[in-house]
């Protein structure tokens, strides 16, 4: 049936004319309209976020014990349990926005008065900073997805990072023009090595980079907390396991005044993403990537260095992981603490998959990801409903971006995407 | 139905691409390996040690056949086996000759084991089947998930969600003995979530020719938030109820409980351990000596050849990655109902991908993930007799040390390995 469906926008609007065809002028606007919907990747991208906030409603409904008592007077009280329904699942999605993006009321008080613009723009400044961290690690990520690398260890790798950037930070003394660099040089060069080990591990020994990369991630983690409660980087004076804090000539300086707290890391991670994008569709180095990952065997009679290319994509991919550890240390934390990066590295998996392993894509998803998060926890505050929540509804939206044509089958859309090609390469030993 | 003309029995030697080929470059490795093993059991195992220190090893349980406990002289046993252990490096790195590599390789760092466990416990005692009974629980979990693995993998169908239908399993398992006061219909329950984790991978994956990584990762975040917010919002405010902490009790085997060492360990516990011996010997024997088994690698090397003997690919793939889920969702059960009761919020703790690693470090085959399982249940069993006998090593390398044995032996011993040739390809028929 899908393949039925999968036809090219001229052939479905030739087939949809025939004899009595519309005049030409209403034809080509239809034909553009037909061609929005059919081929547009925001269309389906819509459609996943609108379904993922069905499905994260239901789950509230059948969660949440005020909603399921008003159920219970379904026939007694109708009204209401329409009413409790409807605003228990509206509040928490409106805190979800407000609290990621912009509160209307708040935001046109200060408009108004002047007053309380910082109020007004905490929630898309915290959703700024998240994407930074997030974009960085997803685009770590989806480097090694356009090569044929499955690097699951950006959780260890953003943790080396933010060990080598907290390390120069408080051993270092010099002033900020300096000091901020080289913890940028240091961050880069933590997650460099902890990336530089599986790659070296495989082009040398055949060990594969899943296994070796999931292992150090508990390793680095150990490491950190090895780290954390003894010298030089537990705080002196402290039993609890955290670091020293870093001082502000090693932090990256906030961009819009003290009060928020989105910071140059945005910079950082702007470049990046320009450097990647650069990297894959201009330069030699990714032009032999994308062929290793397109196709090993041909890259290889091409003469392309396999080994010399897999040490050289982890390593890089490690060091931009590293360079998210680095922003969200000296961007956000100052120091180091035990479970350091909550769940970053697994994020960034979903997030580069989400943007299709492509630069803008990656740093989109992470828009996205980080403003479900930011608002989750400000729902989390105001509401009854756990932060979970929120990671529910990305992965639904990642379900249904993944598979274009169940969103197309779902929503009766004529699909043009469907049967498209993988975007990872299995294992590719 | 047609059957595929290819041997049964005894194929492995048509597949070259899997035997186990060792170089000489990695032979000569592992002798240098023996050897300088061998200088640190001479060394800080032997000749350091006082004259006079003793351990004494216990190899029985209060249940099993008393057998009396071995003490002996920490010096003097490391000295020998360091002598014998250099010997049989010298012997790897001279010839391959004698006998298999690995064997000769594995009986050295047994001797090594033997003289560390010797010096770590001097002056108290350690309890051999204690350490063998943890490595063996240890391992119950990541056996499960690799035969997960392998169940999907060998089909063509790529399950990175292992870790997802843990969680699942685990927590429907809990809740479900909890609340019905049922541990079987608990366990039940639990497979059948992870059996619908499964078959939604399969559905995506085949049905819409979805990324199986894709999926697959998105499954674990499904899943991982799902608990997470049912826990908070169910099981926290009904503890009692629903989340009570009902376990599955030992049921020991008659006779084969009292086999010395290994009988307690193996033969006296709960229905989970025997369900992956089962498991194990049906899959291994399944994939690799039944008609069965023949099909499902099919699939998994070459779908179109499969399809064109009268294989229905599809059908073979979906009823794979269906009880592949269903075994994940048992390992997951495993967590809960099979030790300690009560479920809790991210309590497989990565478990699942660890099983992933023990599938590839296995060679896609359940005896291999089996060896693999083991000896990460070692490292953590290693673990946990180190730090109550008090050596002086940080905790946090002590933690560390599964991981790093993990990546020092896949990058030694394992080395290059290859998947099923369609592992993670869509396939739509003709």
């Amino acid at each position: 049936m899908s393949d039925t469906l999968a036809t090219d926008p001229a052939a479905g609007a030739a087939a949809a004319g025939g004899a009595d065809a519309p005049p030409k002028a209403r034809r080509d606007w239809e034909r553009y309209f037909r061609w929005m919907i059919e081929a547009n990747v925001v269309v389906v991208t819509t459609l996943a976020i609108v379904s993922a906030l069905i499905v994260g409603a239901i789950l509230i409904i059948v969660t949440q014990p005020t909603v399921l008592h008003a159920w219970g007077q379904l026939f007694s009280h109708p009204g209401k349990t329409v009413s409790v329904t409807f605003f228990t699942v509206g509040d928490a999605y409106r805190d979800l926005f407000t609290g990621s993006i912009v509160d209307p009321f708040v935001f046109g008080h200060a408009v108004r008065t002047g007053q309380g613009w910082i109020a007004a723009l905490t929630p898309i400044s915290e959703t700024l900073r998240e994407t930074t961290v997030l974009s960085l690690a997803g685009l770590a990520v989806a480097l090694g997805f356009r090569t044929g690398v499955f690097n699951i260890g950006a959780q260890g790798q953003v943790i080396a990072g933010a060990m080598a950037a907290t390390y120069v930070g408080f051993e270092v003394h010099a002033p900020i023009g300096i000091h901020v660099p080289l913890c940028i040089v240091a961050g880069a060069a933590g997650g460099a090595l902890a990336g530089f080990i599986p790659g070296i591990l495989k082009a040398r020994t055949g060990a594969h980079e899943v296994i070796v990369t999931i292992m150090l991630n508990y390793v680095i983690l150990d490491l950190l907390l090895y780290a954390i409660t003894t010298q030089p980087f537990q705080q002196p004076g402290q039993q609890n396991p955290i670091s020293r804090t870093v001082p502000t000539t090693a932090r990256l300086p906030h961009i819009f005044g003290p009060n928020l707290r989105v910071n140059a890391g945005i910079f950082i991670a702007i470049a990046v993403a320009i450097a990647v994008a650069w990297l894959l569709r201009r330069g030699t180095i990714g032009f032999s990537f994308r062929m290793v990952g397109a196709n090993p065997n041909a890259a290889r009679v091409a003469g392309v260095d396999i080994a010399r290319a897999t040490i050289l994509v982890l390593t890089i991919s490690g060091a931009i992981a590293g360079l998210a550890g680095m922003v969200q240390l000296s961007g956000t934390d100052y120091f180091l603490s035990s479970g350091y990066g909550g769940n970053v590295g697994f994020n960034a998996i979903t997030v580069a998959l989400l943007g299709r392993n492509r630069p803008l894509g990656v740093v989109l998803g992470a828009m996205l990801f980080s403003a479900l998060d930011v608002g989750g926890r400000y729902m989390q505050g105001t509401t009854t409903i756990p932060l979970d929540l929120t990671q529910v509804i990305q992965a639904i939206i990642v379900f249904f971006v993944a598979t274009p044509g169940l969103v197309n089958e779902v929503y009766r859309i004529r699909g043009r995407n469907v049967g498209q090609s993988t975007l990872t390469q299995g294992w590719s030993a | 139905m047609t059957t595929v003309a290819l041997p049964v029995k005894g194929e492995e030697r048509y597949v070259s691409s899997e035997a186990r080929i060792i170089s000489d470059a990695r032979r000569r490795g592992m002798g240098i390996a023996l050897v300088l093993i061998s200088l640190l059991m001479l060394f800080p195992f032997g000749v350091d040690v006082s004259r006079h220190d003793q351990t004494t090893f216990f190899l029985s349980t209060g249940t099993s056949v008393n057998i009396s406990p071995l003490t002996f002289g920490v010096r003097g046993v490391s000295i020998g086996l360091a002598i014998a252990c250099a010997a049989l490096g010298v012997i790897l790195f001279a010839t391959g000759r004698f006998g298999r590599v690995f064997v000769i390789f594995s009986i050295g760092i047994a001797m090594f084991l033997w003289s560390f466990l010797a010096w770590a416990a001097r002056g108290q005692t350690l309890n051999l089947v204690g350490v063998i009974g943890v490595t063996l629980i240890s391992a119950i979990p990541i056996i499960f998930g690799s035969l997960s693995g392998v169940m999907c993998e060998r089909a063509g169908v790529i399950n990175i969600a292992i870790e997802g239908q843990f969680l699942i399993g685990a927590f429907l398992a809990a809740m479900v003995a909890s609340a019905s006061n049922d541990l079987w219909l608990g366990l039940f329950v639990g497979a059948l979530g992870g059996g619908i984790l499964g078959a939604l991978l399969a559905f995506l994956s085949i049905r819409y020719s979805a990324d199986q990584i894709i999926v697959g990762v998105v499954i674990v975040a499904f899943a991982t938030g799902l608990t997470n917010y049912l826990t908070l919002t169910l099981l926290a405010p009904y503890q009692n109820t629903l989340n009570a902490g009902y376990v599955f009790g030992n049921w020991a085997i008659p006779l084969l409980d009292k086999i010395p060492i290994i009988g307690p360990d193996v033969f006296d516990q709960n229905i989970f351990v025997y369900m992956a011996i089962v498991l194990l010997v049906a899959i291994q024997t399944g994939l690799f000596r039944t008609r069965w088994g023949l099909r499902v690698r099919a699939v998994g090397e070459h779908p179109e050849a499969a399809e064109t003997v009268g294989i229905k690919v599809l059908r073979v793939r979906y009823r794979n990655v269906i009880l592949g889920g269903v075994i994940a969702g048992i390992g997951g059960a495993s967590f809960t109902i099979g030790s300690i009761g009560e479920f809790s919020a991210g309590m497989t703790a990565g478990l699942g991908f660890v099983a992933l690693a023990a599938m590839i470090f296995g060679r896609w085959r359940p005896y291999g993930g089996l060896v693999a399982a083991l000896l990460f249940g070692f490292a953590n069993s290693l673990q946990s007799t180190l730090a109550v006998l008090n050596v002086p090593i940080n905790s946090n390398f002590l933690t560390m040390a599964p991981y790093v044995i993990t990546i020092a032996v896949v990058s030694g011993l394992v080395g290059r390995v290859r998947a099923p040739a369609y592992d993670g390809k869509p396939y739509r028929p003709q």
